[in-house]
């Protein structure tokens, strides 16, 4: 047996040298301080936005302050329950249009698509999300409005047309998320129901969009959270006025447009109540995230059986 | 080991014949020239080493490699002397008469009855002859005793070996004529084997299995027939090799390549 040449070794093992270990508390420090500045920055808005708005609360009263049915900055009269009502109506139309289209992309792209046709096609839906929404309220402005003006006597500015923009901008999200639910149905339930003699259509709707219900609601909650959050698009076409329409053509506002309406010149009581509103949408929003983690907790205890 | 009771006749009907099978995945020559028949309430072992395409057999009598891009069979199989790959033939309709098991217990995300009664409800069985057929068939699975106070549970909350059985009482629901079993047991541990080896012993008596496994001794336990494939060059069509009672392949082998397999010298 030809000797291999011998490596020196000493006879005590070698202690982890000090440069290392400073080096190594450095690094775990730094993410940590990464990962910091995240969280640091939700506690500084929410304190920021809560200790601005509380007074809205304090002084209107929280229950005249959000089931007021009249938005008169102007004489002092701060109810923003027209604005709740605008922001939940241009939200569930849009829903309500947005989630078939986005639900029948990702069954499409899970399930029917082949490869070539998906390398296009998902591609494409997520650039959706990466238009920005002032080109979105361009063309619902020039395009949507006057055909939606068409079909309603009014000028096209409301909810209606809201709706058409907002479902678009809300089907990138909804529809790729619910895709990646169904491609983790695992492949074996697929295969199950076919070899049970399902046909596709019956797969898809027995088998497969139960299996990945869970994760098409939540999908649905976050489209909601964006439809909510969406701002620019929805001023430019909605008509902006704080009140409740007569009908689903007028123009209506919501919480976010209504903010940014006033922002520029409200002062005093009246940008308190903007910081008030702004709560709301807060606590909206996390209230969307904590019903998406209820739900992939029930998820897990379903599947084991609990 | 024991071999089966009764035998079966020799003049046994044959449930399905396959006449000179070649199978392709795109441009790979996965199966040539098969030539067998597979005896009606009988179980048939498919036997050989990994990759050796006796799956990819099982899949051809129900068409499910029909999911696969680019696979194709040449050839003829015929089920009670139906070409089934003719044209016009529904893979769906095929399927509802062919059950199929798999090697990962696969149950629905759904409640334990959800399970069963889901091949019932495609063919629109009437919601009042559910239970009964629900029932039925989970006491055919031997799970009854198991699961009947707990229908309403997710089936994935069931062991491994009661998924199996859960499984095989699903297909079972839609009364198959033939079952075909792709790997079952081996995923699961030996005392929920044990089970399902018996089970296959109680239902031949009114369909027919077949079955692919990796494991001799099984084949040798459960089966009337065993059919040995075998691929003899990486790259090249794997064959047909040897098929015959399960008692003649164990004990006196016709091919050298068998009895090569079944002692233990390659594979």
């Amino acid at each position: 047996m030809a000797s291999l040449p011998s490596i020196p070794t000493e006879n005590k093992l070698r202690l982890v040298s000090r440069a290392t270990h400073l080096k190594e508390i450095g690094l775990k420090n730094l993410f940590l301080v990464c990962a910091c500045v995240a969280v640091a920055g939700v506690l500084l808005i929410f304190a920021f936005v809560g200790l601005r708005g509380w007074p809205a609360f304090a002084e209107v009263g929280p229950w005249s302050f959000l089931s007021g049915t009249e938005w008169n900055p102007t004489d002092g009269i701060f109810g923003i329950l027209p604005l709740i009502w605008g922001t939940v109506v241009v939200m569930l139309g849009a829903l309500v249009i947005g989630t078939p289209l986005a639900v029948g992309t990702a069954v499409f792209l899970s399930e029917i698509a082949t490869p070539r046709v998906r390398a296009i096609v998902r591609p494409a839906v997520e650039l959706l999300a990466g238009i920005p929404s002032v080109i979105y309220g361009f063309f619902g402005l020039i395009i949507l409005r006057p055909i939606v003006a068409n079909f309603t006597d009014g000028l096209g500015f409301g909810a209606v047309t809201a709706w058409f923009i907002l479902a678009i901008m809300i089907v990138p999200t909804i529809a790729t998320l619910s895709e990646d639910a169904l491609r983790s149905v695992p492949p074996g339930i697929r295969e199950a129901s076919y070899a049970m003699g399902a046909t596709t259509w019956q797969t898809i709707y027995k088998v497969l969009i139960p299996a990945a219900k869970i994760g098409i609601i939540d999908a649905i909650i976050l489209g909601m959270g964006r439809a909510i959050g969406e701002t620019m698009a929805v001023l430019m076409v909605v008509g902006n006025a704080p009140v409740f329409p007569e009908s689903i053509a007028a123009p209506i506002a919501t919480l976010t447009t209504q903010i940014v309406m006033d922002m520029p010149y409200a002062a005093g009581m009246h940008r308190t109540a903007l910081f008030g509103m702004a709560i709301v949408l807060f606590l909206a929003s996390m209230g969307l995230v904590a019903l998406v983690r209820l739900m992939s907790r029930f998820q897990t205890s379903i599947e084991s059986g609990r | 080991m024991s071999y089966r009771s009764t035998p079966v006749p020799d003049d046994a009907l044959e449930k399905i014949t396959v006449k000179g099978l070649d199978f392709f995945y795109g441009d790979f020559h996965a199966l040539t020239d098969i030539t067998v028949g597979i005896k009606e309430k009988a179980v048939t072992a498919f036997i050989g080493p990994s990759g050796c395409g006796k799956s990819t057999f099982l899949r051809c009598f129900n068409r499910m490699n029909d999911l696969i891009p680019g696979a194709r069979a040449e050839g003829r199989i015929t089920l009670d002397g139906q070409d089934i790959y003719a044209a016009g033939v529904d893979p769906v309709d095929l399927r509802r008469r062919i059950g199929m098991i798999f090697q990962q217990p696969n149950p629905f995300p759904m409640s334990i009855y959800d399970n069963v009664a889901f091949g019932p409800r495609l063919q629109g069985v009437k919601k009042a002859d559910l239970d009964k057929i629900v029932q039925t068939s989970l006491e055919r699975a031997n799970l009854w005793k198991e699961t009947k106070d707990i229908l309403g549970r997710n089936g994935l909350a069931l062991s491994g070996g009661q998924q199996q059985r859960l499984c095989i009482a699903r297909v079972l629901a839609v009364e198959p004529e033939v079952m075909l079993m792709d790997e079952p047991c081996s995923a699961i541990d030996p005392t929920s084997v044990q089970k399902i080896e018996d089970l296959m012993a109680e239902l031949k008596d009114r369909i027919t299995i077949v079955i692919v496994t990796h494991n001799m001794q099984q084949a040798a336990r459960v089966s009337d027939f065993t059919a040995f494939f075998l691929q003899e060059m990486a790259g090249e069509p794997a064959v047909l090799v040897e098929y015959d009672r399960t008692a003649n392949i164990f004990t006196s082998p016709k091919d050298r390549r068998t009895e090569d397999y079944i002692t233990g010298r390659f594979g």
